[in-house]
């Protein structure tokens, strides 16, 4: 088993359970021991953009400096927004007077070394354990069932801190094609939803979510993926009458139940497409 | 024989200008208003005025577009700043210009929020739209 500590964030204990337990279901079957970090806070959600705002830097410093306590080097996020703030305030304090003045800031707290790597779980599906061992680890396959996967802002922007190319990424589609899927063609498949302009401006991000979910029901989707909370919440919740009524589901929903775990949202889907007969649960890997 | 004809920002002297510049991290002066970054955002037809024309305000020192609303239409989504052809991260001014306004210590956080709305969402928007 390979320790690896992970950052939950607020969601995954709350709104998005579901993708918490499947993933970690499937990364026990990966070979991963999971150490979740002790009192860890708020990532902060959105980064910081400003150049003299090193106040916003703390919240996400101060959960590395936690991964530094457990004597380990990289931290995995399964929340997207976790990863944008994680890996970014990481960078961000490894300027020397920024890594001072933050430090003198928390002085109840050890001193921050950086050097903590922030991996999202897409990394390391496909970095370390590779789609082929993924695939070999599948339980009952996805049978095809179409899925759009939806990457949103966070995981490919700013390029530096992208998961994959963030134009023509194929990441999520290549984890999807492991576990038994099809990944559909989805145009708005990195285009924002709207994300916390959901608070005041739900009129903008329900014209957000229609075209999107235009857009995966275009390609044929029978549903939409994705590992942003805040995208999921939108996709689901922010939908006019006249929007394609597609479920959104996290990946962790999708790869828990392809490698074994229960997760009735996925039984119903299978089992609710046209032409279902029986259930597909043929065990096989692929 | 021609005078030397001085192209250099310093005769702009725009105070507004360096500001959002020292804010930022960004140059204003670096986009050659070729309009990418509002062909592709997502929230353009929302805007009173287009991210391009937003930078070209600051070009030009004109405090007004601390009025605008477009930077508080902006979601970060960051699409302009990865297709800008200068490398202008525009979000970045955006969040100059919000930070401008909120640090006069006006909220812009909604006094109704839409519901439901999760803790995700509100911690965002607490920290984009409240000083």
């Amino acid at each position: 088993m390979k320790r690896l500590a992970y950052f939950p964030g607020c969601a995954m204990k709350d709104q998005a359970r579901a993708d918490e337990a499947g993933t970690l279901h499937a990364l026990a079957l990966l070979g991963y021991e999971i150490a979740e970090i002790p009192r860890w806070n708020c990532c902060g959600t959105v980064y910081s953009l400003a150049q003299d705002d090193l106040m916003r830097h703390v919240g996400p410093v101060r959960n590395l400096v936690r991964v530094q306590g457990m004597g380990e080097r990289r931290v995995l996020t399964l929340c997207a927004m976790c990863y944008g703030t994680l890996a970014r305030s990481a960078r961000f304090v490894q300027d020397p007077e920024r890594l001072q003045r933050i430090n003198a800031f928390m002085d109840t707290e050890d001193d921050f070394r950086g050097g903590i790597e922030v991996v999202h779980l897409l990394t390391l599906l496909r970095d370390e354990v590779g789609y082929e061992k993924l695939a070999a680890r599948v339980k009952r396959s996805l049978d095809g069932l179409r899925i759009a996967t939806y990457y949103g802002c966070v995981l490919l922007r700013p390029r530096e801190f992208a998961v994959d190319d963030p134009d023509r990424p194929e990441v999520m589609e290549r984890v999807v094609e492991a576990l038994g899927g099809t990944p559909v063609a989805f145009p708005e498949r990195t285009e924002c939803c709207g994300a916390y302009l959901t608070v005041g401006r739900k009129d903008i991000v329900e014209e957000r979510v229609e075209r999107i979910l235009r857009s995966a029901r275009g390609g044929g989707a029978d549903v939409v993926v994705t590992t942003c909370p805040l995208c999921q919440f939108n996709l689901a919740e922010r939908r006019l009458p006249q929007a394609p009524s597609v479920p959104v589901l996290y990946l962790g929903q999708v790869l828990g139940w392809a490698l074994g775990a229960e997760e009735p949202a996925i039984a119903d889907l299978l089992a609710g497409r046209p032409g279902a007969s029986e259930p597909v649960c043929s065990g096989g890997a692929r | 024989m021609a005078s030397e004809l001085d192209l250099s920002r310093d005769r702009l002297d725009a105070p507004f200008a360096r500001r959002v510049e020292e804010l930022s991290g960004e140059n204003p002066y670096a986009c050659y208003q070729c309009g990418k970054c509002s062909a592709g955002c997502p929230f353009a037809d929302h805007m009173d005025a287009l991210p391009n024309q937003v930078l070209r305000l600051v070009q030009l020192g004109d405090e007004s577009a601390l009025t605008l609303s477009a930077p508080w239409v902006c979601a970060s989504c960051l699409a302009c700043g990865v297709r800008c052809p200068k490398g202008v991260d525009i979000a970045k001014t955006m969040e100059a210009l919000r930070l401008l306004a909120l640090r006069k210590g006006i909220s812009h956080f909604p006094l109704t929020p839409d519901r439901p709305c999760p803790q995700i969402a509100l911690v965002g928007a607490f920290r984009k739209l409240t000083p």
